[in-house]
């Protein structure tokens, strides 16, 4: 395809048309989610009033990032079979969701995953531990996801970066602001079904030039380049580098806070579980269609074209969508990208947002005695301060190496407060020293050992060799967290907690109290 | 919630329910922990067998991957619907005992 000219980065009528037309339909949906916003239980949690197939669709709309949508299929496209090895590693959090933590949440919290730590802790301790762990994932995952679509829209659309980023911060805010949780919601299901569904169709148009035999497609590869596209490369060069990102990416989903968050808005723990097998099959699937994706960009748009305009392939999709179904079909595809962009940073926002508000206002700030408006009150001043932080960090951070933000918050997630969390749903004697030591070393190792790894020391910093060797540190910080929290609880035993985890084990199982 | 549900708890029922709970949990963990953990080792120390050929062009790379991603959808759809069938029936059963008392 070497005589293939494309549309891509000018600005196509179609896409802006699409981009229009979701934004229209989900500030209309914004606008009748504010007037059933009023109450806390709404802003936070949609009044839990999400079923669980809604759900399922909105926990795969806050993952499915639009990073990872064109990021993995352009991994695939330039590295094929090790493209795969990557979404695997995101995917496998989800049974450990599963397992471990979406029924406990549900049943013992009420609006962050503060809530079930604290349970029968000191609050004011725990609520500060807390909230940096949250804030800090929250954080560096903006960053990523704001520097990311800024220079996606430039590409896709040609339009300047910081004009992007505003663009995405000001709708976001308006979504988070007026409709709270049910708009944010909305906003996730509708971008899933057209990701998904838009996904589906290019794979279609692929799959339909190889008489839909994928075999065909792969086959097509190995001929045009050889046979390392269907076998692992230097994916997994280091075997305990994988496994420490392995381990950062498993435990990491179940410390997100934008996830965790979401187990909120649906009335019960059946609902919860239900949920997570929804999004899983879901995300599974997307990760299916953008192997497909990547090696159909690879044969039918080829390497040297989807470099020509990006060097990492981020471009991948979108030129394999320009290819197969023309001009009107790339600017539905871009304007779902971008609209997946918007979701994911509202989802942040909100999560960020109701802990400045839930966690430090309420529960530190006014020792858990604040009216209902106020809370609400501080959680939309939350989000305006959050929204317009991420933009200033989305500009700030322009042109700057951002990719190792995304392993950063998987990393203080799975370290700061997957442990916490954990030990204090099954560990009786867990202390509040021991949650506050292990939210404290599970931080600091995760974002002090990541700075003086590779990633950040050579790749950002410019230095020659790397203090620490792995580029993701969860290998360490992840049981040391586990240890801090059981030194600490040894060390300061708390009878009353211990006290309350007979109470607290009859809400948790049996569900008897929880909100 | 009235009274002090803990006074009419079935004790011997809610062990074995949360007993049963986290050995569920517990080996379904153990499963993915081992498949996903696994297939990092051979990657790491065995890659050639992923990389053999099944048929003209395919690897045996394709299935095991696709595998690992449909274990995961397999396992969480093995818990839930165990929870929904058991699970959840024994804790209405233990509901009902308690407001019974």
């Amino acid at each position: 395809m070497t005589d293939f000219t494309s549309t891509l980065g000018q600005p196509n009528a179609v896409s802006i048309g699409f981009f229009f037309l979701f934004v229209a339909a989900t500030l209309v949906i914004t606008y009748f989610a504010a007037k059933k916003s009023k109450s806390a239980s709404q802003f936070y949690a949609a009044g839990r009033s999400v079923t669980g197939l809604q759900n399922g669709l909105a926990l795969a709309g806050d993952y499915m990032s639009a990073a990872s949508f064109l990021g993995i299929a352009g991994l695939v496209s330039l590295k094929g079979y090790d493209g795969l090895i990557y979404s695997i590693g995101f995917l496998v959090g989800w049974p450990i969701v599963m397992f471990l933590i979406a029924e406990p949440l549900r049943n013992l919290g009420k609006y962050t995953f503060a809530d079930v730590v604290a349970y029968r802790l000191s609050q004011k301790p725990i609520r500060v531990a807390a909230s940096c762990g949250s804030l800090m994932t929250v954080a560096f995952y903006l960053i990523a996801q704001m520097v990311g679509s800024g220079s996606l829209v430039q590409l896709m659309f040609g339009l300047p970066y910081e004009t992007a980023v505003v663009v995405v911060g000001a709708i976001m805010i308006a979504y988070v602001l007026f409709g709270g949780m049910l708009a944010t919601t909305w906003v996730q299901i509708i971008k899933a079904v057209l990701l998904l569904g838009g996904a589906s169709v290019i794979v279609f148009m692929v799959l339909a030039k190889y008489g839909f035999d994928p075999s065909d497609l792969f086959a097509a590869a190995v001929d045009k380049y050889g046979d390392k596209v269907l076998a692992p490369g230097g994916m997994v060069a280091n075997p305990w580098d994988a496994l420490s990102l392995g381990i950062a990416l498993m435990f990491g989903t179940a410390g997100l806070p934008h996830i965790l968050m979401r187990f909120y808005t649906v009335p019960d723990a059946k609902a919860a579980r239900k949920s997570v097998f929804y999004a899983t099959g879901f995300i599974s699937y997307f990760y299916i269609l953008t192997f497909i994706i990547g090696f159909g960009a690879m044969v039918i748009v080829g390497q040297d074209v989807v470099t020509k305009f990006d060097k990492g392939g981020n471009m991948a999709a979108l030129l394999l969508a320009e290819v197969t179904g023309g001009t009107v079909f790339l600017g539905f595809i871009a304007a779902v990208a971008f609209a997946t962009i918007l979701a994911v940073v509202a989802g942040l926002t909100l999560a960020g947002a109701s802990t400045f508000s839930h966690d430090l206002y309420v529960n530190v700030f006014k020792s858990g005695k604040a009216t209902e408006e106020d809370e609400v009150k501080m959680a939309k001043r939350g989000t305006i301060f959050l929204g317009i932080l991420a933009v200033a960090l989305g500009i700030a951070f322009k042109g700057q190496n951002v990719a190792f933000m995304v392993g950063l918050a998987f990393a203080i997630a799975a370290s700061a407060n997957f442990p916490a969390l954990l030990m204090s749903i099954l560990w009786r004697r867990f202390s509040t020293f021991g949650a506050a030591a292990s939210i404290v070393t599970g931080s600091v190792l995760a974002v002090g050992l990541i700075v003086i790894s590779p990633t950040v020391w050579v790749d950002v910093l410019g230095n020659q060799t790397a203090i620490f060797p792995w580029k993701n540190p969860a290998l360490i910080s992840l049981p040391a967290a586990f240890l801090a929290g059981w030194i600490g609880s040894v060390l300061r035993p708390e009878p009353d907690a211990q006290a309350k985890y007979e109470q607290q084990k009859i809400r948790n199982y049996l569900g008897m109290g929880a909100e | 919630m009235s009274a002090d549900p803990v006074k009419h708890l079935d004790e011997d029922a809610f062990r074995k329910l949360v007993r049963a709970k986290w050995t569920i949990s517990l080996v379904l963990t153990a499963f993915i922990l081992v498949i996903y953990f696994g297939f990092i080792l051979v990657l790491a120390f065995a890659k050639d067998v992923l990389t053999a050929k099944i048929g003209t062009h395919l690897t045996l790379g394709l299935p095991v991957g696709l595998g690992v991603i449909l274990s995961a959808c397999v396992l969480t759809g093995i818990y839930v619907y165990w929870a929904n069938r058991t699970y959840d029936a024994s804790v209405r059963d233990i509901i009902r005992s308690m407001k019974g008392k």
